[in-house]
């Protein structure tokens, strides 16, 4: 097997909250032992989802090297990246590049487009001349499906949300990256124009080779473009597998309950039962050495509270679900 | 789960007899503008619509397109530079343009009442849950005695699905759907003819979303009171509404009862709104839609969906379409279909 592009093992980050006057520092698990491979060849979307504070934005900036892992590693193309050089490190912004979620955030209101392109084309000094950057900047906004002499001279208040976000993919592109990590791309942006954006991502897979690490909590488009999902609850995995054999029959109790509460757009499809949520600190206090879903769960027993569950294999492809309910001799048992 | 069918059917029954169902709300040619130095922007271009007794009305759209200036505009609560240029909004029969500040103070909460758009914003940080509620009960109905509201909070808060110990906590305490839920509280603690839901699921996780959701739907159907739903969640609005406005640049395309809404869209910008909807069922191609709105300043002549939409004619970018009924219960505005003298609705674009 050759070696994968990215490769993260047993990563584990934990914030350290409060310590303020009369107040005792808190411990706060943002990821625990969290593992993932993105294959060098072929490019795929890799999918993580989640609820606000599973971990899936953390799990970003952990990649983009915003912060660092309490333990763990994270290993590109066979490095790992706390212990790159300084070039080496210059190298990886180079080959990791990232698409965040405010589309109107990003850009300097007084700046014209082009200033976000000639910045990373001066930056990664990927230009000999003039001619050959503005043909770099042609080619990747082409690929985005946009035209340069429409929006190059505009400023961003001039340019839709999708366009924006465009651009940004555009941008990420144009350094030739082998990993975009693209922070909840679309949240953002308006229905109708998503599709765009979601399709320069399956464009930039297939064509130039350009794997994606798709972060967001939309089941739907997730279900759409993705070909790995990975699905964070509180920081560790519940379940991982091919995106659609995971979306199409989930096996850990709270995907389940996730994927029935994606509102379906049909009115003939409508919510049949009435859930209830456990106290916030019930959920939040979860034991930290047992099931960290236990307080919600509708199948739980004392077995769960003994040790985290692992992963178990609950169908082909590597589909598998963090649940004691699929443990194999627990299987027979129950 | 019995239960719960049930309910549906009965949302459905209710749905079938809108005929003789009260109109609660009418607006009419509302128009609201904002001021700016380059000229006005026309956020809300004069629309129509009318709420009955006890539905819920969807209104969706694009941002920017002028949902929630409506929604605002109703409320009487637009800020500077906006201002509410024409129109009437009637509610029960009485006309609520033009009353001062102080009349119709007495009818917000009262009659009217809002759910925000991002509760974590909307409640006020450095006062308790139950000081805020009680704020709104004593302003309108004047001062009482402490364990009479008190008790009427906790029956709010079980009516909202609230523990009662929220009741003294601060806003900062609460979760994100805990919150929703206050303000909730807080939108039908006067009993309202009218709630206006702003966007106020967006900001939660699926699961979350789902049950005050479902809360919201709850009360609904115990106070019977009639509601307008904003949003962009279609998938939302299948779940929650029975009928739907779309909304594009200021005005309304369409308003359809929401099973013909989703079955046969009939202006072509539902059509794309309905299509860009990604499915969790089945894997399909993605519908990619280009093209950018028009400068809200200086709207086209004609139709203002020229720009975007595929099946542009000649007489779009010349004469306005109006709303016309195509057929019962949906009203478009679009130069696409005629009506033959026979009363048949005909596509213009599949017969020539």
């Amino acid at each position: 097997m050759s070696q994968p592009l990215l490769d993260i093992r047993n990563a584990t980050k934990v914030y350290q909250v409060g310590g303020g006057i009369g107040s005792k520092k808190k411990e706060v698990v943002a990821l625990q032992n969290f593992n993932l491979t993105i294959a060098d060849k072929p490019a795929t979307i890799t999918t993580i989802a989640g609820e606000s504070g599973s971990g899936k934005t953390t799990l970003a900036n952990l990649v983009l090297g915003f912060t660092h892992l309490s333990s763990g590693n994270i290993v590109f193309q066979g490095k790992d990246i706390s212990d790159m050089t300084h070039s080496e490190i210059l190298d990886y912004r180079q080959n990791v590049q990232a698409v965040f979620q405010d589309p109107f955030g990003v850009y300097n209101p007084f700046y014209r487009v082009e200033h976000v392109f000639d910045l990373v084309i001066k930056n990664f000094k990927l230009h000999k001349n003039d001619s050959e950057a503005r043909d770099r900047i042609e080619a990747g906004l082409n690929a985005v499906g946009l035209r340069g002499e429409d929006i190059l001279r505009k400023y961003p208040h001039q340019l839709s949300g999708g366009q924006r976000q465009r651009i940004m993919m555009a941008r990420a592109y144009l350094i030739k990256p082998k990993l975009i990590v693209a922070d909840e791309p679309v949240s953002m942006v308006d229905a109708s124009l998503r599709a765009a954006i979601l399709d320069v991502m399956l464009k930039l897979r297939d064509e130039e080779n350009i794997s994606f690490l798709y972060i967001t909590h939309d089941l739907s488009t997730a279900y759409q473009v993705g070909d790995q999902i990975y699905i964070l609850y509180q920081g560790s995995i519940a379940e991982r597998g091919p995106t659609t054999s995971v979306i199409d029959k989930p096996h850990h109790p709270y995907v389940q309950l996730l994927v029935d509460s994606v509102p379906q757009p049909d009115p003939d499809d409508k919510w049949e039962t009435d859930i209830e949520l456990p106290d916030e600190e019930v959920m939040r206090a979860a034991d930290a050495k047992g099931c960290r879903f236990y307080p919600r769960c509708p199948n739980r027993w004392d077995h769960c509270l003994t040790a985290a569950p692992p992963l178990f294999e609950v169908a082909e492809n590597k589909h598998e679900a963090s649940c004691y309910l699929y443990e194999p001799k627990v299987a027979v048992k129950r | 789960m019995s239960e719960a069918q049930t309910s549906h059917s009965n949302t459905t029954a209710k749905a079938k007899n809108w005929a003789d169902a009260k109109p609660v709300l009418k607006v009419d040619d509302l128009r609201i503008h904002y001021e700016t130095p380059k000229g006005a922007v026309i956020a809300v271009a004069g629309i129509s619509f009318t709420l009955y007794e006890g539905e819920t009305l969807g209104l969706v759209g694009e941002s920017g397109c002028g949902k929630s200036t409506t929604a605002y505009g109703i409320l009487q609560l637009i800020q500077p530079p906006g201002h509410i240029v024409g129109g009437e909004i009637g509610l029960e029969g009485k006309n609520l343009i033009g009353l001062s500040e102080r009349d119709f103070r007495r009818l917000r909460w009262t009659k009217l009442a809002l759910i925000p758009q991002g509760a974590m914003n909307s409640l006020n940080p450095t006062m308790k849950v139950h000081e805020q509620i009680a704020d709104v009960i004593v302003t309108h109905e004047g001062r009482q005695s402490k364990e009479k509201i008190k008790q009427r909070i906790l029956d709010l808060f079980k009516t909202v699905g609230l523990p009662a110990r929220i009741y003294d906590m601060f806003p900062h305490e609460l979760s994100g759907g805990m919150k929703q839920r206050v303000c909730i509280a807080m939108g039908i603690c006067l009993n309202p003819t009218v709630v206006i839901a702003d966007e106020s699921t967006s900001a939660l996780d699926v699961v979350v979303q789902r049950v005050v959701a479902q809360t919201l739907l709850k009360v609904k159907e115990l106070l019977g009171v009639s509601m307008i739903m904003i949003g962009h969640d279609m998938g939302l609005m299948a779940q929650m509404v029975d009928r739907i406005a779309v909304m594009y640049a200021g005005k309304i395309v369409e308003i359809a009862s929401v099973h013909s809404l989703f079955k046969e869209p009939m202006h072509p910008y539902s059509q794309v709104l309905i299509d860009s909807i990604p499915s969790l069922k089945e894997k399909k191609p993605l519908k990619i839609t280009e093209g950018i709105t028009h400068d809200p300043r200086n709207p086209p002549p004609g139709c203002i969906f020229q720009l975007r939409c595929p099946h542009v004619m000649d007489v779009c970018r010349s004469k306005e379409p109006v709303m016309r009924e195509l057929k019962p219960r949906q009203e478009v505005a679009c130069h696409l279909y005629e009506v033959d003298a026979k009363g048949e609705v005909k596509n213009v674009a599949a017969s020539a």
